[in-house]
C-alpha cells in the first residue's frame, strides 16, 4: 500500500496546446480567469485518486451497521449468538459503546453513533459487527437478531401537529416540533393594506437526496497510544475531527481526520455519521484498521438531502408591481433527527429578500420530527423550496397584471450594497445583467406567451451566499486558513483544511498561490483536508470555499510575497514594490530587458531564505460582521451574494401530461470566474441537479395498510428506481457567467456551486404554463398532475395541481424587529423575551471581530515578528 | 483448488496477472481487492449505475454483475490501462481539460465506455455519444463537458486539430457585449 | 459492496450436461422437485447474470448451485434456415447483438428496437434474449435488500403473507418487464424447451408459442417446468416486415437503464388492398404477464388501419390492462397512457416506420 497521504502526486504541467489561455488586457493574469486543466484532472482521469474505499491496510477488517428494521420502537434485546459463529467474525458495538450523543448543531446534540436504546426511522444503526471479510461482516450483520418495542410512529408534518405524545425526541420547541420560528421585519400590515393586489398560493417540493456515486466509506487506522487516524469521504473533516473527539472521549490531538477527494456530496457528506464513528471505535477496540463502507440502500439512510416543505407566500403588490410586504410560511418534515434542521429551517426564510425590494416581511416556519431518515443540506440548503414558491408566484402576479415577468422583476429588484428588510448586507448585484443576458439569448420578450400550443419558456432568478457567515459552533476563530511553506528548492507547499469534492477547491486553492507568486501550478505542492497537518478550513458548505479559503490563500500568498520582494529587492537593489512575479520570475517590472534586474522564482527563495531563516507564512480569513442582531440573524448572513437567472423552454404533450425540457439558458454572477471551464461546469452541474429535482428525483416514503402493519419505509431506496437524468435526459444548456469583481472575493470571486440550481425549477413550472397554460405549484412535476390541472382547466376549474391546505399551527411569539428604512438597529424589540426560550442562543450574537479589525491585528502581529 | 475457490490468470491491460479468489466474487471485487487496480469504481453493485464499466473483448459490460470465474481467456481493459507510458489517451487528455471529470467518481466507467465506442465509431454525432454513454450515471456534470470532451478525442483520435470552442471554455459571450 | 452470497458455479459444455444438473442427475444437487415444493430452488441456471445475480445479492433469490449456460457452444448462434425463413435465436445470444443483427434488423425491426430499448448500453453486452424472457417479474415490495424486506415482513412472492400492492389479493401483482416477450408474442415467435430425458444422457424437447410460456402469476409467472431449458426463440417468417407492419412503443421515466412501466408491442398484417387480416396487440409490464390485447386485434381485422379504427383498437386494449402501484409513475396514469400508447403504435404501423417512444413527448 502507498503512503496514504493525499497530493503526493506530482501536478499535471500546464502547458497544453488544447487550451488557449484568452489574454486578458491590463496586467496579464496567468491563471485567474484561465480554463486552466483542474489540479486532480490527472488523477481522476487515471484512476488515481484515492477515494475512501480504495485505501486499504495491513490487518484491515471489515464492519457493517445492524440498522432498525422498525421506524419507532425501543430496543428489547440483540442477539449476536448466531453472528459469533459466522467464521471470520471479529466482534461487535452497540450503543452501550457510543454513549455520547453528538450532531452537526451545538443546538441538536440528538444522535448517537449507535441507538442505546430508542430507534427512530427503518435504517436507524442499532449495532456494529466486523469481520475479516465485507462478505463475512455482511453475513454476520444479517445474522443479529434485534427484539423491539413498537411506538407509535409520525410520516408527516400533519400528524406530527397532531401528536405531540409520544415525542421523537425530548427536546424541541414543542411536542414534535423540532423547530418554530416566527420573525417580522418592517410594518407587514400595513404593506397589505398599502397594496393594490394581494396574491396567494400554496406550493409543496418533495424531498430529494444528493445521490452522490460514491458511496460513503470511512477507514480508521488506529495507532500507538490511543491515537486514530481516519480517513473518510466527508465534506466537512473539521467538524468530524470535533465528532470524534466528543463521542470518542479522546483529545482532539489524537484524532486525524483526513477527508479524501469525494466521489461528489452536494451537502450529502456535511454531517458527521454513525458510520465513521463506529469506524474509528471499532479500529481503537480491535486494534486493527477498520474499514465501512456503505451500500447504496444505506446512502438513502444517512441522507441529510432537501426537507419536503410545504409553503404559503402572501405577497402584496402596487398595480406598478412593486412589492409592499411579503409573508411567507413553511413546513418542513425533518426526519428523526436534527442534523442541520435548525439552521434549514432558518434558511428557508432567510434568503427571501436578496433578490427582489420587499420593504416589509414575516416569516414563519416549523420544522417536524418524523420517522424518516433525518434531512439536511442539499445544493442550495433551505432556500431552493421558497424560491420555488416565490418565483412561480411571481410568474402568477406578471401574468395578473399583464406585465411581462422579465420586466416586472427588472424594476423592483434590490439595488447593490443596500441591506434587507431582515438586515442582510448586500453587496455587488448583477441580477440585471443575469435577466438581460437570458431574456436576449432565449428570446423571451418576444417568443413568451407567443409559442405554439405545447411550446413554453418559464424565467425565474435565484441567489445565494458565498459562505455562511457564522461557523456552525460559536467561536472567535478564522473560517479559513491556509499556510505556506516554501523553501530553497523553489517548491510552494500549500496547507489547508478544504476539502475537495469534485467542485474543484483544490485548483481554486492552487490557482490563487501560483498567480500571487507567478509560478507554475507543478511548483506547489498541496495538502488539504488532514486535522493533523493543514489549518482549518470549515469544510466545504455554503458554498463559502471559493470566498473564504481564497481569501486565506491570497492572504497567505501575499505575505509570502511580500517576503521574497523584500530580500530580492534589497539584493538586486530595487524598490520592493517595483518586482513582478511572473512566469517562475521575480524581476524589475520597469526594466524587463535587464537580465540582471531579475532572479528565478527558486533563487528569489533562496535569497529571501538567507534574509529571513525558514520561511513559512499564513492566512486566514474571518467574515465581515453583519449588521442583524436579532435571535436567528446568524443564519443568512454571507460575505456577499451570487445572483443567477434562467430561462427554460418546454415542450409539453397535452394529451398525456409528459414534459421534457428542450433548452436552458442560465446566467450566473459570479463576480469574476477563476476558473471559467470549471465554473462552468458548476453551473451546468447546477442546472442538472435542479431538472432532476423538477423532472423526476423524489426520496418517497410509504406506510403499508395500518392494520396489518406498522411499517414506514423508503419507498425505493435504490438507484433504479429514485430516478435521476441520464445522458439522454439532458437538455442542451447557454451558459453566461455574468462577471462584475466583487470586492470582498479573491480577484472579486463569487460562488458558483449551489447558486445555479435555484431558478431551475420554477422556470421549469412557469414555462409549463407558458406551453399549456396548466400550473403545478409542486415539485417533481409528474406527467399525471399536469394533465389533472389540465383536465381541472377542461371542466371550468383552477387548472392548477398543487396543496390545498397548509398546516395548521401556532409558530409562537413573533419576533419584531424594525428594518433599516424603519430606522432600526439590528435587534427586536421584544428580543429579551424570546431570548428566554432561544434555540439559537449564541449563533445568532455576531460578536466576531471585522475582517478588517482581524487584518490589522493580525498585520500588526506579523510586522513585529518581521521586524525581530 | 478448495470448495468455493477458483484462480486464474487474468488478460488485464495487457498483462497477465494471476489471482486466487472466492468463486463467488464479481470482476469488480476482483480487480479492485485481489488485483490491485482500484480506479473501477462501484456505485450500486446491482447494475444500476454503470460506474464499475470495463471493457471484456473490447465492449463494455458491468464488472459488479460478471462473475470473475467466467474471465478466463476474456481480454480486460481498466481504466489503469487507458494511458500510452506516461502519455494521457485523447479521452483522458479531453476530458481532464474541459473539467469533464468533477468528482472524478464516474469517470473510469465513462472513459472505458466511450473508448469502445471511439473504437467502433471514430465520429460518433452526438446523439450517438448519449447513446452510447445512456447507461452511465453522473451527478455532477450535467454530462455536457463528457460529450464535449468525448468530441474533442474522437477529433484528435482521427487525428485532426482540436481546439475546445471558445463558448466551451468561457460560456456563451453576453449579449450586448460582443466584440 | 453489496455481494454476493457463496455457491457452487458449475459453467455447463453442453445443454445435455446442463440439463442433467437441473434434474438432480449431474454434479449439482437435485432440485426440480424443491423447487416444485416452493423449496428456495437449490439449482439455478444463468447466463447473463443482468438479472439473478441483483436478485441474489439482494437475497430474495438464493441457490446453491448455479449452472451457466454462456460456455456452451453454438447456443448463442442467430441463424437462418434461408434468406426469408425463420430466424432462430440462440437463448444465450447477447441483446446487442439481437439488437445489432443485420437480418434481424431489416426483417423485425420493432423486434430489434424493443431488444436496443432493453436497460443500458452496457447490459445489453452481459443480458441475454432468453434471460430476457424468463426475467423475474418486478415489484417495488420485492425488488429490494433483505433488510429493507424484513422491515415490511417480506410479501407474498417471496416469504411473506401478503401482496401489499393490494393487500386483498390472493395472488402476487408482481409485473412482467420484458421488452422482448411481447414484441416476440406480437410476432408469433416459438420458444424451444430441453429437458432430461431417460438416464442416458438424453433429452427432450417441446416448441411452444411463446405466449404459452407465460402465466398471469407474479410468483409462478413461467409454465416451463424448472428442469426445463429455454434454449431457443424461433421468429416466424410470416412476421418477416415484407409481410408484417411491427412497431413497439415503450413507456419509461428516462432515456436509458428503466424497465419499462407499460409497453405497446403491435404487429398487422394487411392485404394488398390495406385491409388488415390479423393484428396482434400486445402489453408489457401492466399484468404479471405480457397482456394481449385480443379484442383489439380483432377490431382491426377487416379494416382499414385509419384514425378511426386505430382509436378504437387502443380503447378495447386499455380494458386488458391491470396496472397497479408497484413501479414508477402513477397507475391510474399508467393506466391511462396504455390508449395512447397503443394507438401511437399502430399509427406507427401505417406509417411503415417503425414508432418507438419512452418517455419522449411526441410534438
Amino acid at each position: 500500500m502507498a503512503e496514504p497521504l493525499r497530493k503526493e502526486d506530482p501536478i499535471d504541467l500546464i502547458e497544453d496546446p488544447l487550451l488557449d489561455p484568452e489574454p486578458a488586457t491590463e496586467r496579464p493574469l496567468r491563471w485567474i480567469g484561465t480554463p486552466f486543466r483542474r489540479v486532480d484532472g490527472r488523477a481522476k482521469v487515471t484512476g488515481t485518486t484515492k477515494f475512501a474505499d480504495d485505501l486499504t491496510f495491513p490487518r484491515m477488517c471489515h464492519v457493517k451497521l445492524v440498522r432498525s428494521r422498525i421506524p419507532h420502537g425501543t430496543i428489547r434485546s440483540i442477539d449476536f449468538s448466531a453472528a459469533e459463529k459466522i467464521p471470520g467474525y471479529l466482534g461487535c458495538l452497540t450503543g452501550a459503546d457510543t454513549p455520547i450523543p453528538f450532531g452537526i448543531l451545538p443546538v441538536s446534540m440528538d444522535e448517537h453513533a449507535l441507538c442505546p436504546d430508542r430507534v427512530r426511522f427503518v435504517g436507524d444503526p442499532v449495532a456494529a459487527v466486523a469481520a475479516t471479510t465485507e462478505d463475512a461482516a455482511y453475513e454476520a450483520a444479517l445474522a443479529v437478531i434485534v427484539e423491539y418495542d413498537s411506538l407509535p410512529t409520525i410520516a408527516s408534518v400533519e400528524q406530527a401537529i397532531s401528536t405531540p405524545e409520544p415525542r421523537i425526541h425530548d427536546y424541541g420547541d414543542d411536542g414534535n416540533l423540532h423547530k418554530k420560528v416566527s420573525m417580522r421585519f418592517g410594518d407587514v400590515e400595513a404593506g397589505f393594506a398599502a397594496a393594490d393586489r394581494i396574491f396567494e398560493d400554496l406550493f409543496f417540493y418533495e424531498g430529494n437526496t444528493h445521490l452522490p456515486m460514491e458511496q460513503h466509506a470511512t477507514v480508521a487506522v488506529p495507532e500507538d497510544d490511543d491515537r486514530v487516524t481516519v480517513w473518510s469521504s466527508t465534506q466537512t473533516p473539521h467538524y468530524l475531527h470535533r465528532a470524534l473527539a466528543k463521542v470518542l472521549g479522546l483529545p482532539a490531538s489524537r484524532i486525524r481526520v483526513i477527508a479524501c477527494s469525494n466521489g461528489g456530496g452536494f451537502g450529502g457528506k456535511s454531517d458527521p455519521f454513525n458510520h465513521e464513528i463506529v469506524a474509528a471505535k471499532m479500529a481503537l477496540i480491535l486494534g486493527r484498521p477498520a474499514k465501512i463502507v456503505l451500500h447504496r440502500e444505506e446512502v438513502f439512510y444517512c441522507h441529510r438531502g432537501r426537507h419536503p416543505v410545504t409553503m404559503r407566500l402572501k405577497t402584496g403588490v402596487t398595480k406598478e408591481g412593486k412589492i409592499t410586504a411579503h409573508h411567507l410560511e413553511t413546513a418542513l418534515d425533518g426526519g428523526a433527527y436534527g442534523s442541520y434542521g435548525v439552521a434549514s429551517t432558518y434558511y428557508t426564510g432567510a434568503l427571501e429578500t436578496v433578490t427582489y425590494d420587499m420593504p416589509a416581511y414575516q416569516f414563519d416556519g416549523i420544522r417536524a420530527f418524523t420517522n424518516k431518515p433525518p434531512c439536511g443540506p442539499k445544493r442550495g440548503h433551505g432556500t431552493p423550496q421558497p424560491r420555488f414558491g416565490l418565483e412561480v408566484q411571481l410568474d402568477k402576479i406578471a401574468v395578473a397584471l399583464g406585465q411581462n415577468p422579465a420586466d416586472l422583476r427588472l424594476q423592483m429588484l434590490v439595488a447593490p450594497e443596500s441591506i434587507t428588510a431582515n438586515w442582510l448586507q448586500l453587496h455587488s448585484v448583477s441580477l440585471d445583467r443575469c435577466i438581460e443576458a437570458v431574456v436576449t439569448g432565449s428570446g423571451y420578450r418576444e417568443r413568451w406567451g407567443n409559442l405554439p400550443e405545447g411550446r413554453g419558456l418559464g424565467l425565474a432568478c435565484g441567489s445565494y451566499l458565498c459562505g455562511a457567515g457564522l461557523p456552525i459552533y460559536w467561536n472567535h476563530m478564522p473560517q479559513s486558513g491556509v499556510q505556506l511553506k516554501i523553501d530553497r528548492s523553489g517548491c510552494v507547499a500549500v496547507f489547508c483544511g478544504e476539502a475537495e469534492i469534485g467542485q474543484g477547491s483544490d485548483s481554486v486553492l492552487a490557482g490563487i498561490v501560483a498567480e500571487v507568486l507567478g509560478v507554475d501550478l507543478s511548483d506547489l505542492r498541496l495538502c488539504v483536508a488532514d486535522t493533523d497537518l493543514t489549518p482549518v478550513d470549515l469544510g466545504s458548505y455554503s458554498s463559502r470555499v471559493t470566498l473564504m479559503m481564497g481569501n486565506a490563500a491570497l492572504q497567505a500568498a501575499e505575505r509570502a510575497r511580500d517576503l521574497i520582494a523584500k530580500a530580492v529587492g534589497d539584493q538586486l537593489e530595487v524598490p520592493a514594490d517595483r518586482l513582478v512575479f511572473a512566469e517562475r520570475r521575480v524581476f524589475d517590472a520597469s526594466d524587463p530587458s535587464n537580465p540582471e534586474k531579475g532572479l528565478t522564482f527558486q533563487d528569489a527563495v533562496i535569497a529571501a531564505e538567507a534574509r529571513f531563516g525558514t520561511l513559512g507564512t499564513v492566512g486566514s480569513y474571518i467574515p465581515p460582521r453583519s449588521p442583524g442582531k436579532y435571535r436567528g440573524a446568524g443564519v443568512g448572513p454571507s460575505p456577499t451574494y451570487s445572483y443567477s437567472a434562467s430561462v427554460v423552454e418546454v415542450e409539453v404533450d397535452p394529451q398525456t401530461g409528459l414534459w421534457r425540457p428542450v433548452h436552458v439558458w442560465i446566467a450566473h454572477d459570479i463576480g469574476r470566474a477563476l476558473n471559467p471551464v470549471l465554473a462552468i461546469g458548476q453551473v451546468e452541474g447546477g442546472v442538472y441537479m435542479g431538472l432532476g429535482e423538477v423532472m423526476m428525483e423524489e426520496q418517497a416514503f410509504r406506510r403499508l395498510p395500518r392494520h396489518l402493519s406498522n411499517a414506514l419505509v423508503h419507498k425505493f431506496p435504490s438507484m433504479l428506481e429514485y430516478k435521476s437524468p441520464t445522458f439522454l435526459d439532458m437538455p442542451p444548456v447557454t451558459t453566461y457567467l455574468i462577471e462584475d469583481p466583487d470586492p470582498q472575493g479573491p480577484y472579486g470571486a463569487k460562488e458558483v456551486g449551489q447558486g445555479p440550481l435555484l431558478p431551475i425549477l420554477p422556470a421549469v413550472a412557469n414555462a409549463i404554463y407558458d406551453a399549456v397554460g396548466a400550473r403545478v405549484d409542486q415539485v417533481p412535476i409528474h406527467p399525471h398532475m399536469v394533465l389533472k390541472a389540465l383536465d381541472a382547466k377542461k371542466k371550468g376549474g383552477e387548472p392548477r395541481y398543487g396543496p390545498k391546505s397548509f398546516p395548521e399551527v401556532d409558530f409562537g411569539e413573533t419576533l419584531i424587529v424594525p428594518t433599516p428604512a424603519q430606522g432600526g438597529n439590528g435587534t427586536a424589540i421584544n428580543e429579551f423575551r424570546s431570548k428566554l426560550r432561544s434555540g439559537m442562543r449564541g449563533v445568532a450574537t455576531g460578536t466576531m471581530s471585522t475582517r478588517d479589525e482581524a487584518l490589522r491585528q493580525k498585520k500588526a502581529l506579523t510586522t513585529k515578528l518581521e521586524d525581530r | 483448488m478448495p470448495p468455493g475457490w477458483t484462480s486464474l490468470i487474468f488478460d488485464v491491460n495487457g498483462e497477465s496477472r494471476a489471482a486466487i479468489f472466492p468463486t463467488h466474487h464479481t470482476l469488480l471485487e476482483v480487480l479492485r481487492e485481489e488485483l490491485a487496480l482500484p480506479g473501477t469504481k462501484h456505485g450500486c453493485e446491482l447494475g444500476e449505475c454503470g460506474t464499475c464499466a470495463v471493457l471484456v473483448d473490447g465492449r463494455p459490460i458491468l464488472s459488479c454483475l460478471a462473475l470473475a470465474a467466467d474471465m478466463k481467456g476474456k481480454k480486460i481493459e481498466t481504466v489503469e490501462g487507458l494511458q500510452n507510458g506516461n502519455t494521457l489517451h485523447p479521452l483522458q487528455q479531453t476530458m481532464a481539460d474541459l473539467g469533464a471529470a468533477q468528482c472524478g467518481y464516474c469517470t473510469p466507467g465513462i472513459l472505458m465506455t466511450a473508448k469502445a465506442l471511439l473504437t467502433e465509431n471514430p465520429s460518433p454525432t452526438d446523439g450517438e455519444i448519449r447513446a452510447a454513454l445512456a447507461g452511465n450515471l453522473c451527478r455532477c456534470t450535467g454530462y455536457h463537458k463528457i460529450v464535449e470532451a468525448i468530441e474533442g478525442a474522437a477529433a484528435l483520435l482521427r487525428g485532426e486539430d482540436w481546439v475546445a470552442p471558445r463558448e466551451v471554455l468561457y460560456g456563451a459571450v453576453e449579449p450586448g457585449r460582443e466584440g | 459492496m453489496l455481494r454476493l452470497p457463496a455457491f457452487d458455479y458449475i459453467a455447463a459444455q453442453s445443454i445435455e450436461e446442463a440439463a442433467a444438473i437441473l434434474s438432480g442427475e449431474g454434479a449439482g444437487e437435485g432440485s426440480a422437485e424443491a423447487a416444485a415444493q416452493g423449496q428456495p430452488s437449490p439449482v439455478r441456471l444463468v447466463a447473463g447474470g443482468t438479472d439473478l445475480w441483483p436478485n441474489m445479492k439482494r437475497r430474495h433469490q438464493s441457490a446453491k448451485t448455479v449452472v451457466s449456460l454462456m460456455e456452451i457452444p453454438g447456443l448463442s448462434d442467430i441463424q437462418a434456415t434461408h434468406p426469408q425463413g425463420e430466424i432462430r435465436i440462440g437463448a444465450t445470444a447477447l441483446l446487442s447483438d439481437v439488437a445489432n443483427h443485420p437480418q434481424i434488423r431489416t426483417r423485425y425491426p420493432a423486434f430489434a428496437e424493443a431488444v436496443d430499448s432493453i436497460s443500458s448500453p452496457p447490459l445489453r453486452n452481459m443480458g441475454t434474449i432468453g434471460g430476457n424472457l424468463c426475467l423475474d417479474t418486478r415489484c417495488t415490495y420485492y425488488n429490494q435488500t433483505e433488510d429493507w424486506r424484513r422491515s415490511i415482513d417480506y410479501c407474498l412472492k417471496e416469504k411473506g403473507k401478503t401482496c401489499w400492492v393490494a393487500t386483498s389479493s390472493p395472488k402476487c401483482l408482481a409485473h412482467t418487464a420484458s421488452d422482448a416477450a411481447p414484441m416476440l408474442q406480437a410476432l408469433g415467435a416459438r420458444v424451444r424447451l430441453v429437458s432430461r430425458e431417460g438416464a442416458g444422457g438424453g433429452t427432450t424437447e417441446r416448441t411452444i408459442p411463446i405466449g404459452e410460456l407465460y402465466r398471469n402469476d407474479g410468483i409462478d409467472y413461467l409454465t416451463k417446468r424448472p428442469d426445463e431449458i429455454l434454449t431457443e426463440i424461433l421468429l416466424p417468417a410470416e412476421a418477416d416486415a415484407a409481410h408484417c407492419r411491427s412497431a413497439f412503443w415503450k413507456l419509461r421515466r428516462r432515456g436509458s437503464i428503466d424497465f419499462a412501466v407499460l409497453s405497446a408491442a403491435v404487429a398487422v398484417w394487411v392485404d394488398a388492398g390495406g385491409v388488415v387480416t390479423k393484428a396482434s396487440v400486445v402489453l408489457g409490464a401492466v399484468a404479471s404477464c405480457p397482456s394481449v390485447a385480443e379484442e383489439a386485434g380483432a377490431a382491426l381485422v377487416g379494416k382499414k388501419l385509419t384514425e378511426e379504427s386505430v382509436k378504437e383498437a387502443a380503447g378495447l386494449a386499455r380494458r386488458v390492462a391491470t396496472p397497479f402501484d408497484n413501479t414508477d409513475f402513477q397507475a391510474q396514469w399508467r393506466g391511462a397512457m396504455v390508449e395512447v400508447w397503443v394507438a401511437g403504435a399502430l399509427r406507427g404501423c401505417t406509417a411503415g416506420d417503425i414508432g418507438y417512444g419512452s418517455d419522449r413527448v411526441h410534438g
